[in-house]
């Protein structure tokens, strides 16, 4: 007996989604002019197979030109019932009082009918520094550092989650475009850079204050990767007095980031060779100088290699800088049109909100793209 | 006096097979086995047996077999059997027992209590057969701040390095004297260091001068409380110096090199008279104190030019974080650690068994202090003593190590099997002996082959390791104690090595 084997063709499916990871997308214009959170909420829902729901967040740069001048922290307060959370609250104002002068505070304004799970009390103040005895010697931003670890390792439920100048912080546990939503980010606020994340935690736990972005002053991070190195990066961050509470592995880049760029003065460009070196074998066959300088950037911050799939968008001040690890695990998309810097987990996403563009690429491993503003008003 | 004491081996020869070459005459310097030309067979004397297996191995016609005896004595939990016939040979001779190798008490290994993370998901893991793995590693003081300054996408590097070892795996060969080793066993280290990438340590006994120009680039010389064989071209042909303080086999004991293993060659290297007897002192007599060791430190960096990392080493015992502390706060680049399970060429027996602390909590106990005080880039740590395996040096990296040191490993791979009779001078393997006929058994080529061998397959074995946890570059893995977990240990014991227990 015979069989007649037919082997049936199928159209190869074309869209293969990969929906176990996070996604990330960033839109700055680079004139400086801003935009409301609306189109960004867009691109971030089109990728919304990427998330869970466990967490999603927005960095807004520019936001508060009124208060520009004036560090904005936003809090959160977390407890089981709103009376707990007034109570970490009263906890906490006292050591803000005491160590800042407080220009303005107000719970960040949401919508109640939100559909996003047990939202913490989200206050933000504009302050400045009060420093006094031996404080009165650091710079205001080392400072300001090590206020938000006492308050974030010492303060039970009160997290400082955003604390840069004229920019803010949002962010919660709910798809990112529901956070948008809570926070009313296409309604109330203007910004020249948008950095948003849409979370799918798999290694920690879903919390407020583990969703992205991550910042320390004015720098944020949103990730979208696992971090296999994080108890080497976090020993090295430990030293220089960065205490790692948010349960998340993210945070170590924020704070990677603001001890190389703010601290040390590093130029990103070497940033990223720390965080994300070439191989060995690119850096024997590079010219003697060349050579030199990245050996010695891998012998000095070797602990500061971010190991793991990863590739994340860090937002500063007039920046946006995108970048992958170093054998390129994770997408990472980059755009322009005009002045509008774009950079996303998916091109889809860009184009959804920017049909055309002048020119789409993908960044190599370990290269970062930078956004400029070309003037910071 | 007739001796009370059981023989350790039986020596069991299978007559029929048993061809009278004589071969396992020839080979046991011990005298273990005569021949009778009466009976023309062989007769071995199991009393004299070490248990060195050399006669077992070169027997042509797998005749030998020499197997441990039961204890003859009445089963005692307290009275174990070692410890009826150490006190019978003590009443025999009144003398101090001395032994080799290292300590072998059932201390708890550590690294058998502690397993690896792997990638699943969420993270891939990487198949180091395609992908790129680094185990490339610097040993010396690294600054907190890199200064530079750019200028139109140049870049010019403004602060001044300290000086490295590089290595291109994290292991390096520990100090072995050539004296207490053979200068075959020595060279075959030499060789292998060279080939591989990495380093072998000198010992305390010099560096042999025609060795200097071809293996003085792979070498750390050491300086130790006997200052044997120093002058400026020893300490300026190597890569590195150590200043040797102690030994995890006998902490707080110093070292005897008798006379009848100081040839001609050994003396001349030690620049001491031929057949004197080598003894380094416990102290160093110049050390009395942590400024001493400092001023020691700087005038090695003095006659090094600068240019050459000054390591450290000591037994890992009670406080010896706190010392760790002081001694890179002293100006040492590196701390060389050894545990409890280091080997020796000889040490009192009791030191060896009751001295020191294992390796596995020294490491991350000085680590953290280390971290603690914020001074951790300011030296490597090389840890010592009882690396047994590739899956030990990874769990070592872990804990927060550079690389490791390893001795007794090594000499398996030239042939050693731990039958602890180094002391005597008479190691059948050509390892651990002066002795001409029997140094002349190791030959420098098949031995640093299989040195080299060995540091290949465990290079290989830790990129695998590394792999399957998603990570690429051995700086990743360093003190990064998220990827281990412990088995079977009590709070206090995942306390101090800093990691969860498995499944949390």
């Amino acid at each position: 007996m015979e069989f007649k084997i037919t082997m049936p063709r199928k159209r190869r499916e074309l869209y293969n989604k990969e929906i176990c990871a996070c996604s990330i997308f960033g839109a700055m214009n680079r004139d400086g002019e801003r935009f409301t959170g609306a189109g960004v909420m867009k691109a971030i829902a089109n990728m919304h197979v990427r998330g869970n729901g466990l967490g999603g967040g927005f960095a807004a740069y520019g936001i508060y030109p009124e208060h520009k001048d004036y560090y904005a922290f936003h809090l959160m307060f977390t407890g089981g019932s709103a009376e707990a959370r007034m109570a970490a609250k009263r906890d906490f104002d006292p050591y803000l009082y005491e160590n800042f002068d407080v220009v303005f505070d107000e719970e960040i304004p949401h919508r109640d009918e939100s559909t996003v799970s047990d939202p913490p009390l989200v206050w933000r103040y504009f302050v400045t520094p009060n420093k006094k005895g031996d404080d009165a010697a650091l710079p205001d931003e080392d400072y300001i550092v090590a206020k938000i670890m006492h308050v974030n390792t010492q303060i039970d439920n009160a997290y400082v989650f955003s604390s840069g100048k004229n920019m803010g912080c949002f962010k919660g546990v709910g798809y990112p475009e529901e956070i948008g939503e809570y926070f009313m980010l296409d309604r109330l606020y203007q910004a020249y850079t948008w950095t948003v994340h849409g979370r799918f935690p798999t290694n920690t736990q879903a919390w407020w204050g583990g969703a992205h972005p991550f910042s320390l002053l004015d720098t944020t991070v949103v990730h979208n990767g696992e971090i296999s190195s994080y108890g080497t990066n976090r020993w090295y961050l430990e030293m220089y007095g960065y205490a790692c509470t948010l349960q998340t592995d993210t945070e170590v880049i924020a704070y990677a980031a603001d001890l190389l760029m703010r601290r040390q003065r590093l130029p990103i460009e070497l940033v990223a060779k720390i965080l994300a070196p070439p191989i060995w074998n690119s850096i024997d066959r590079m010219n003697e100088k060349e050579k030199k300088l990245l050996t010695t950037l891998r012998m000095v911050y070797g602990p500061l290699l971010m190991n793991g799939p990863f590739s994340i968008i860090i937002g500063q001040t007039g920046k946006m800088i995108g970048l992958t690890d170093r054998i390129r695990l994770r997408p990472l998309t980059a755009a322009t049109r005009g002045p509008m810097f774009y950079l996303s987990s998916e091109e889809a996403s860009i184009r959804l909100i920017s049909p055309e563009l002048d020119s789409v690429w993908t960044p190599n491993g370990g290269e970062p793209v930078i956004g400029e503003l070309n003037n910071i008003a | 006096m007739k001796s009370f004491v059981f023989p350790e081996f039986r020596i069991i020869r299978d007559e029929a097979k048993c061809g009278q070459c004589r071969g396992c005459e020839r080979q046991c310097a011990f005298g273990t086995h005569t021949y009778d030309p009466v009976q023309d067979r062989l007769i071995s004397d199991d009393y004299k047996c070490a248990g060195c297996q050399r006669c077992v191995v070169f027997c042509p016609k797998n005749a030998i077999e020499v197997r441990p005896t039961p204890s003859p004595y009445r089963a005692n939990a307290s009275w174990s059997r070692e410890k009826m016939e150490d006190l019978k040979k003590q009443a025999e001779t009144g003398g101090v027992i001395l032994t080799g190798c290292g300590n072998d008490k059932p201390f708890r290994v550590y690294w058998d209590h502690i397993v690896l993370n792997a990638s699943q998901v969420t993270n891939p893991s990487i198949d180091p057969l395609r992908e790129p793995m680094e185990l490339r590693t610097f040993l010396g003081a690294k600054p907190d701040v890199m200064e530079v300054k750019t200028d139109k996408g140049d870049v010019e590097i403004r602060t001044k390095l300290s000086p490295n070892l590089v290595v291109e795996t994290p292991i390096l060969f520990s100090a072995m004297s050539y004296g207490a080793i053979s200068y075959n066993a020595f060279r075959s280290l030499a060789t292998a260091a060279c080939k591989s990438g990495t380093y072998f340590n000198t010992g305390e006994g010099g560096l042999p001068k025609e060795m200097r120009e071809k293996f003085g680039k792979c070498a750390i010389v050491q300086v130790a409380s006997g200052r044997f064989g120093i002058d400026a071209e020893y300490l300026n042909c190597a890569s590195a110096v150590e200043i040797k303080v102690g030994q995890g086999a006998k902490p707080g004991i110093g070292g005897h090199l008798p006379g009848e293993k100081v040839s001609a060659e050994v003396a001349s290297t030690r620049m001491i008279p031929a057949g004197t007897d080598a003894i380094s002192p416990a102290p160093h007599h110049d050390i009395y104190s942590i400024e001493d060791l400092s001023m020691l430190i700087y005038a090695l960096k003095e006659a090094t030019n600068y240019e050459k990392p000054i390591s450290v080493k000591i037994a890992a015992v009670h406080n010896f974080a706190a010392i760790g502390s002081g001694i890179v706060r002293a100006g040492a680049d590196i701390i060389a650690i050894d545990g409890l399970r280091g080997g020796t060429g000889a040490a009192p027996k009791a030191i060896r068994d009751n001295v020191g602390i294992p390796i596995e909590l020294a490491i991350s106990s000085l680590d953290r202090r280390l971290r603690n005080e914020g001074i951790r880039n300011r030296c490597s740590i090389i840890a010592a003593g009882g690396i047994r395996c590739s899956a030990d040096i990874v769990k070592a990296v872990a804990l927060g190590a550079d690389a490791v040191y390893i001795g007794t490993s090594a000499l398996i791979a030239m042939g050693c099997n731990l039958c602890q009779k180094c002391n005597t001078g008479k190691c059948n393997w050509g390892i651990c002996t002066q002795d001409p006929r029997l140094a002349g058994r190791l030959s420098v080529d098949i031995a640093s082959q299989r040195l080299a061998n060995l540091i290949q397959a465990w290079s290989h074995e830790i990129s695998e390791m590394m792999g399957g946890m998603g990570i690429n570059a051995l700086e990743s893995l360093r003190g990064n104690r998220d990827h281990l977990r412990g088995v079977g240990l009590y709070e206090w014991e995942l306390e101090v090595m800093g990691i969860k227990g498995a499944g949390e």
